[in-house]
């Protein structure tokens, strides 16, 4: 393997980790000042402002890795839609608070079984991003999770909109433990992890957590998105245009 | 006082007691509503904890602090107006207790 193609897939594998944080947290920015509550306003816009963090940490590094003067900002704001590498879970719409709560508990119980084995990344900055990340995401986990239970084992109609958000997202979880060509040569050097590895204990805390909100796991199917390398939904590029209108309207903006 | 009662379908509210560092008191910093003491720490935390304001959270139902009536205070506070002598200022310490 040439020394090219080894920081292609490390600068690859880096956007990947990115974002999808990153576009979660365009997603949750959209639940700010319409919460159902205010200290649930609060939380998510403070969860939106953790993966905001975790998103420049990881796009600034990937922009030093690339060699290539992109700071975090021409990552964030001035790719195409193809060269965006999150999960297509993160760029589906927020549906209900249900929705969103549910989503969040599945992408956060994801990233701290991810973030703990990056701890020990060979790539040192990595592994400092997720000793700080870590942190942010258990705390998305405990809250994400006690609202689950809350709503899933709470009246009809908040059952009913949990398991339909269960129902909506659980096919979409597939792709976040699907392993290829990068994350295998990533997981051999020491730098990255093999996300199929990920599985069975991410299953046994969403069998948890389901189990007790009285929700029930929908099968497996087939299917397998493909947000990760570069072929997302038909909601990326709404996303996309609000989130890059800034820099793109005003290049180089700051404030 | 309002309780619990008069709004079913309100959650209940609390009290938010926060400390800022060890060894400091827990203080009163707000309060919010609640379905329940856990939602009510977590959304403490969210509320209240922003800017590192704090290392503890306590979360207390507001219908279980009593508080003294400001219509007595002219006999529950006034009294300790004029005993000035309970300040313990005219005592001479001990040199080995100095800077107590």
């Amino acid at each position: 393997m040439t020394d090219q193609h080894m920081t292609d897939q490390h600068f690859e594998y880096l956007l990947r980790l990115a974002d999808s944080p990153l576009i979660l947290a365009q997603r949750l920015t959209d639940w700010c000042g319409h919460g159902p509550v205010l200290e649930e306003d609060l939380a998510l816009s403070n969860m939106a402002l953790d993966l905001i963090g975790q998103a420049r940490l990881l796009l600034t590094h990937a922009g030093h890795v690339e060699s290539k003067d992109r700071d975090e900002d021409q990552l964030a704001f001035l790719r195409t839609e193809y060269e965006y590498r999150n999960f297509t879970l993160v760029e589906l719409p927020n549906g209900d608070f249900g929705q969103t709560t549910m989503r969040n508990f599945l992408f956060s119980a994801y990233q701290v079984e991810m973030w703990g084995r990056l701890q020990c990344s060979t790539d040192t900055e990595l592994a400092a991003i997720a000793g700080k990340s870590i942190k942010e995401s258990s705390y998305h986990l405990r809250h994400s999770a006690d609202w689950v239970i809350r709503l899933g084992d709470g009246t009809e109609e908040s059952h009913q909109r949990l398991q339909a958000a269960l129902d909506t997202l659980w096919p979409y979880t597939a792709e976040l433990f699907g392993a290829d060509e990068t994350d295998r040569a990533m997981a051999s050097n020491g730098i990255g992890v093999d996300p199929s590895t990920l599985k069975p204990d991410w299953q046994s805390i969403v069998s948890e957590i389901v189990d007790e909100s009285t929700l029930t796991q929908p099968p497996d199917t087939p299917f397998v998105s493909t947000g990760k390398s570069g072929r997302h939904s038909e909601h990326i590029g709404h996303l996309l245009s609000e989130l890059q209108y800034l820099q793109r309207t005003y290049p180089g903006a700051q404030w | 006082m309002s309780t619990d009662n008069d709004r079913p379908d309100e959650w209940p509210l609390w009290e938010i007691f926060i400390r800022a560092r060890n060894g400091l008191d827990h203080k009163h910093c707000g309060s919010l509503h609640a379905p329940d003491s856990k939602a009510a720490l977590h959304s403490a935390r969210d509320v209240f904890t922003r800017r590192q304001e704090g290392v503890s959270i306590w979360a207390v139902r507001a219908e279980h602090i009593h508080a003294s009536d400001p219509e007595a205070k002219p006999e529950m506070f006034d009294p300790a107006e004029d005993k000035i002598y309970r300040h313990p200022m005219f005592y001479k310490l001990p040199k080995e207790v100095d800077y107590m």
